[in-house]
């Protein structure tokens, strides 16, 4: 009954907007040609203000979630004097990134110029643990007797704090940089070899049978059949890895020194001034979230599902 | 008692096939072309052993199309994993082409159950890669490549040569299933249940084909099955195996239906009625499986 009576409602409205066609059709026929149209007429005027009402909508809870954030750190800062609020320190970062890349010597740069030698030392670090780690992990889950050779060393190192390698990388290398990058390989390389490994191990018995059957050769079983299958998992590892990696590079550089944005932050913290340490929070979540996106979308491109 | 029964099948089919066929099994090889002598398979699990095969004893002629019938879990797709190599016997030997079976090879090619596609694959990059593994040292790439489009001619899969798996029907995979294996010009053909997978009508369409493609081919063929009345349509012998553990071979029925069969004549035949029943027969009286 419902249905109908909403149906009687629309029928003028509807009526009006076609009065341009006024062909002698059966009464069933416009009334079947009606009930089509309700749903598709309102629509059509705007998909551009229906998909940016969607937009909006996906909006919000993130939003509301920010604006909570900035709440709670308002009424902090408000009741405790040292810590400045959200307006102080957006000031602060307006002036900062106004000159991103200046550079008044070793002690002194912009931030950008910070931001861009972390990178590259987790890009370095990484870069080497993704070299040693995957193929490393194909090995592991392609031979039994490689994987539990490995397990203990693995059980062993995998759980130390990563920080507790920098010792062993300076007295090694005699150098802070090299120091850092080997903190960021040692701590990256774990969930790199474990994924791969565990992707390799899981490959169905039906494909390995395939390539029994067909006699491939070793590089043909590699190329053809496991690197594709186990590519998500590595995926997954390097995410993880990278992850890691950018945790642990602001702890190495606050100890190692230099340029980076673990050792500003620390500088900062000795010339007392939170608002650019607040700042450094901020920018080390956002460019760990930028390269966990950049990662997860070249994941997706790599999927053969 | 085994090689009795056997001559007395041969004998049999010799007196129905024409006499110009009748020459082909005077070879000994082409006679026990495969061969499976005295055959057990005992697998060792977490909770002990297992016997899963005991003296399984028969041989195939070249040419021909077995079945092998019989309940779940006796074993049936052992024995065709034992001939693929992908198992090694415990006791016994297993003979192709008169060479000792070592280890899988393509010149036994196997249609799996789950057809076994790489997903990251094209349908015509799954059946290049066995084309290439058997032929790439010999021929060139176009040599190849045209192989490849000729094999998934033959399965009617032409249009979707470029698709992936998981663009495809379930029926249409298994085509390009059996067309990797006939790519590989194998020896014998090996088919693990290959159309349990599928829809009745779907299964009775590429039955039919595999009639014809395996007339053409002129291939051997082994392959599992649970239906009796696929096996009665595609075989020239059906092998009825015994419920397990301990599983071997029941009997061997010989299939004497002309060729080409035709799915619609044969339901009102009365040589295939009789053959189907006694498939049957032995499956629910002789050797029926006790209520799980």
């Amino acid at each position: 009954m419902n249905t109908i009576s909403l149906n009687q409602e629309n029928a003028p409205t509807l009526m009006q907007v076609d009065d341009a066609k006024p062909e002698p059709v059966g009464p069933a026929l416009v009334k079947a040609e009606q009930q089509t149209r309700i749903p598709t007429a309102p629509k059509k005027p705007g998909i551009l203000a229906v998909k940016s009402r969607e937009f909006l909508q996906w909006m919000i809870p993130p939003m509301f979630g920010i604006g909570l954030l900035l709440l709670i750190w308002s009424m902090i800062a408000h009741y405790s004097p040292n810590l400045p609020g959200p307006v102080p320190t957006w000031h602060s970062a307006v002036e900062l990134f106004s000159h991103p890349f200046y550079d008044n010597g070793p002690n002194d740069k912009g931030i950008g110029w910070n931001i861009v030698a972390s990178l590259e030392r987790v890009g370095l670090g990484f870069g080497l643990a993704a070299l040693v780690g995957i193929p490393m992990g194909f090995i592991l889950g392609r031979f039994e007797f490689m994987s539990r050779m490995a397990a203990p060393i693995i059980g062993l190192l995998r759980p130390v704090s990563p920080l507790a390698w920098l010792p062993i990388g300076l007295l090694v290398f005699k150098m802070a940089n090299p120091a850092a990058i080997w903190v960021i390989f040692i701590s990256a390389i774990w969930p790199m070899i474990i994924n791969t490994a565990v992707g390799v191990s899981k490959v169905p018995q039906d494909y390995m049978n395939v390539a029994k059957v067909l006699n491939l050769s070793e590089w043909k079983i590699v190329t053809k059949i496991l690197f594709p299958f186990v590519l998500p998992y590595m995926m997954t590892g390097v995410r993880l890895s990278i992850g890691v990696a950018w945790l642990v590079i602001v702890a190495a550089e606050m100890l190692t020194g230099g340029v980076g944005i673990g050792f500003w932050v620390w500088d900062e913290w000795n010339n007392l001034n939170v608002e650019h340490i607040i700042i450094a929070i901020f920018v080390v979540g956002i460019v760990g979230f930028m390269l966990e996106f950049l990662l997860l979308s070249i994941a997706k491109r790599f999927s053969y599902e | 008692m085994e090689n009795m029964t056997q001559e007395t099948i041969q004998d049999s089919t010799a007196t129905v096939k024409p006499v110009a066929e009748r020459q082909i099994p005077e070879r000994p090889l082409a006679e026990r072309y495969v061969h499976l002598e005295n055959v057990n398979m005992t697998f060792v699990t977490k909770k002990g052993t297992f016997e899963a095969l005991r003296n399984v004893d028969f041989s195939i002629q070249e040419g021909e199309f077995i079945s092998i019938i019989g309940h779940s879990g006796c074993g049936k797709s052992t024995v065709l994993n034992l001939i693929a190599g992908l198992l090694n016997p415990t006791d016994g030997n297993i003979f192709c082409a008169g060479r000792e079976v070592a280890g899988p090879g393509p010149e036994r090619a196997v249609v799996f159950q789950n057809h076994s596609l790489l997903p990251w694959l094209s349908c015509f990059e799954n059946v290049y890669l066995a084309v290439e593994r058997v032929f790439g040292a010999t021929e060139k790439k176009e040599a190849l490549t045209a192989r490849t489009k000729a094999v998934l001619e033959l399965v009617g899969l032409t249009h979707a040569i470029d698709k992936r798996p998981n663009e495809i029907s379930g029926g249409m995979k298994q085509r390009v299933g059996i067309a990797r294996a006939l790519a590989m010009e194998p020896k014998v053909l090996l088919l693990d249940e290959p159309f349990g997978a599928l829809d009745a009508l779907t299964r009775a369409h590429l039955q039919d084909e595999l009639m014809g493609i395996m007339a053409k081919s002129g291939c051997t063929a082994v392959m599992v099955t649970h239906d009796v009345d696929e096996a009665v349509l595609l075989s020239d012998r059906i092998v009825m195996m015994t419920n397990g553990p301990a599983a071997t071979v029941g009997e061997i029925l010989s299939v004497d239906l002309a060729r080409p069969r035709k799915r619609l004549e044969l339901a009102e035949d009365r040589d295939y009625n009789h053959l189907r029943s006694e498939v049957l027969k032995f499956l629910y009286e002789r050797h029926a499986k006790k209520a799980a």
